[in-house]
């Protein structure tokens, strides 16, 4: 099976986020950036598929500047076939990438598209449903499970919903989402990064899709989260309840 | 990498696929090992899942060459690869360290082909390795070793006792040495490649030692085993070349562990720094502990750029035999002294085992000692201008 994975260069969670003064984004100096961990489970489950199959082919996608190649290298590392790479330096809403992923699909025509529930930078979450529904694709978002058919023309996905778990089945091409508990991703073995050294990085000018890639949204204002204000120690369980009540009002 | 002329990149300037590989070791301490490290110093053991772990990352045979399964990769990443380890956990580096460096370096360099095919495929896939010079009454004079190895038909007999190994407990192939004609002096000496499960071959006592206690260090009781003659390294005779040659290159190895040590240490008494309050202010606004700070960090700077650069020399082909050893030399000063400084930012609580300072102090000392005091290595220095 030809699984087409996305990726993402996004700020390591780890790392302490600090908004510009005048609000129109991140400070961006000194920061580590990596794989968006919603994709890095998508390229695990990508090369477990092909593992388990026995055959088939990982083709990693991004868009973004040249230093995504980093990201990209990492992904080749872990054991994806090849890449490419839609070099692209403006900000792109989610309408834009399912665009350009439109036109990457058509390109490569793989069975399975895999990606991350969202992106943990803009949490967006709508560009896997905005590519399903421009290919008229069948989608399995939030997928926890995947288990394929044996003659591989269909899947079944366990999908995290709210108080339990949904299993749907449907035919292949198809778009998957990941979910935080699908897998848990493979570290890039040394003799892995080794071998992505010769791996293709293919790059492609974003104007060569010649898609309609004019945002459609601005971002007005970014701001951080208010500052958590000290919490309160209290002596006994009665004075707990009581600032529960009074105070809290929860009870 | 940026373009510069190759004579004047720095020294610290890495190649995508260097970073690549000490980001992933980075990573891969921080998340499975820096959460056991002191578990496994009190119970004086790596656990064979961490073990297995490390092979899966390709970091117990990266200079294996790939059709054997290995990384291929180049002597650096060993170094990068110590240093990072060490960083969290200096046990787990000297195991990883052991393997590469010593064992594997010397196979690399000293097996014949069929041998390679024989051993290869095992170090880079679950075998872990040893190297056993030392012995109770051989130490810094290692040619003076008793463990005899005596022609049988078309094997060897192996008597005597090795003091002090490695990875001893954990190891499933002893690169040994023992003297295969004792009139002949250091010249009999000869390296095997002897198996864990030869008759004869037992692992004694693991000694209960003061730092690094995770690693596991081992005397080896060899009574008549029998090791086949296609299992010698090399050839007989030039055991002591082969012993002294990987030395050079495994003392590399060891200014990159301490490297690591101090600036694992410099990073946690750093953060305490920043965190902890007296006299209303974190103690890093005294002055005093800025410069306390600033030396730390002076000195760390200063090993990396010995460690880099020798094991750059080594990698061009040019002779480095001075220059490894003062990295080991300079790195363990600055592991000792550096370690030291940092238990003293945290004060009181640098002295107890709920803070990483102690550990760090203690798998320091070590640096000194192993693979040549440090009395050794200044005589290894001063012969290369001094003669012998
Ligand atoms: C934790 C640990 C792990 C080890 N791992 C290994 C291993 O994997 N494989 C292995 O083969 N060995 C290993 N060793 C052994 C180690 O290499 C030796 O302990 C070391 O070489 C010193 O030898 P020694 O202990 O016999 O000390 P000695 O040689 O007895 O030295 C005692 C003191 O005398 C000084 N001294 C000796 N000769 C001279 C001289 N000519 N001039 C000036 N001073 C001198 C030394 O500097 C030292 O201060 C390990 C040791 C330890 C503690």
């Amino acid at each position: 099976m030809k699984t087409l994975v996305t990726v993402k260069r996004v700020p390591d969670p780890e790392t302490t986020i600090r908004v510009k003064p005048d609000g129109s984004g991140i400070v961006t100096d000194n920061i580590k950036y990596v794989i968006n961990p919603f994709d890095e489970i998508a390229i695990e489950e990508a090369l477990r598929i092909k593992e388990k199959q026995g055959g088939g082919e990982v083709v990693l996608v991004s868009i973004g500047g040249k230093s995504v190649t980093e990201q990209l290298r990492t992904g080749l590392a872990m054991g994806a076939d090849r890449a490419i790479l839609v070099l692209c330096e403006q900000p792109l809403d989610s309408l834009a990438v399912a665009k350009l992923l439109t036109k990457l699909v058509e390109k490569e025509t793989p069975e399975l598209v895999l990606m991350g529930k969202q992106a943990i930078d803009d949490d967006s979450n709508q560009a896997g449903q905005m590519l399903a529904a421009l290919l008229e694709w069948p989608q399995a978002t939030f997928a926890s499970k995947i288990d394929f058919a044996a003659d591989q023309k269909s899947a079944t996905v366990i999908r995290e919903v709210d108080g339990g778990l949904e299993t749907i089945g449907f035919a292949l091409p198809a778009i998957i989402t990941t979910d935080l508990r699908l897998n848990e991703p493979r570290y890039a073995s040394l003799p892995g990064i080794m071998k992505a050294r010769k791996k293709e990085i293919k790059e492609i000018p974003v104007a060569d899709l010649g898609a309609d890639i004019t945002p459609r949204l601005t971002v007005v204002k970014m701001a951080p989260p208010p500052k958590k204000e000290a919490g309160k120690k209290v002596e006994t369980v009665q004075a707990l309840l009581d600032l529960l009540h009074t105070e809290a009002k929860v009870i | 990498m940026p373009e510069l002329y190759d004579s004047c990149l720095p020294l610290t300037t890495l190649r995508e696929e260097e970073q690549l590989f000490r980001d992933t070791v980075r990573e891969f301490a921080e998340t499975r090992i820096k959460p056991h490290v002191m578990e496994m110093d009190r119970e004086g053991k790596l656990p064979r899942e961490l073990i297995d772990d490390l092979f899966r990352l390709g970091v117990m045979g990266i200079e294996i060459p790939a059709i054997y399964g290995g990384a291929g990769a180049n002597f650096l990443m060993a170094i990068l690869a110590i240093e990072e380890l060490a960083r969290v956990d200096p046990s787990v580096a000297v195991c990883v360290d052991v393997q590469n460096t010593l064992v594997n370096n010397a196979l690399v360099r000293w097996l014949n082909p069929e041998q390679k095919a024989r051993f290869f495929p095992r170090l880079v896939r679950n075998a872990v390795g040893a190297y056993a010079l030392s012995e109770s009454a051989s130490g810094s004079d290692a040619f003076a070793m008793q463990t005899q190895a005596r022609l049988d038909g078309d094997s060897f007999v192996l008597n005597g006792r090795k003091m002090w190994i490695t990875n001893g407990a954990e190891a499933e192939l002893y690169l040994l040495f023992a003297n295969a004609d004792m009139t002949k002096g250091y010249k009999g000496i000869t390296g095997f490649v002897v198996e864990r499960d030869f008759p004869g071959f037992s692992v004694g006592k693991k000694e209960d030692t003061l730092g690094i206690r995770a690693s596991s260090t081992c005397e080896l009781i060899l009574d008549d085993v029998r090791v086949p003659r296609e299992n010698v390294v090399g050839e007989v005779g030039i055991g002591y070349k082969v012993a002294i040659e990987t030395l050079d290159e495994g003392r590399i190895g060891i200014g990159a562990q301490m490297l690591g040590l101090a600036q694992g240490a410099f990073e946690a008494a750093l953060a305490y720094a920043k965190e902890r309050k007296q006299f209303g202010k974190a103690i890093a606004e005294f002055q005093a502990v800025q410069f306390q700070l600033a030396e730390m960090a002076t000195e760390i700077e200063a090993a990396r750029l010995m460690v880099y650069n020798t094991a750059r020399l080594k990698e061009s082909g040019a002779s480095f035999v001075r220059q490894s050893a003062m990295t080991k030399y300079f790195c363990s000063q600055v592991g000792e002294r550096v370690a030291s400084q940092a238990l003293e930012v945290f004060g009181g609580v640098g002295f107890t085992k709920d803070y990483p300072a102690e550990k760090f102090y203690r798998d320091a000392k070590i640096g000194k000692i192993y693979e040549g005091t440090s009395n050794i290595q200044l005589q290894t220095i001063a012969r290369t201008f001094l003669g012998r």
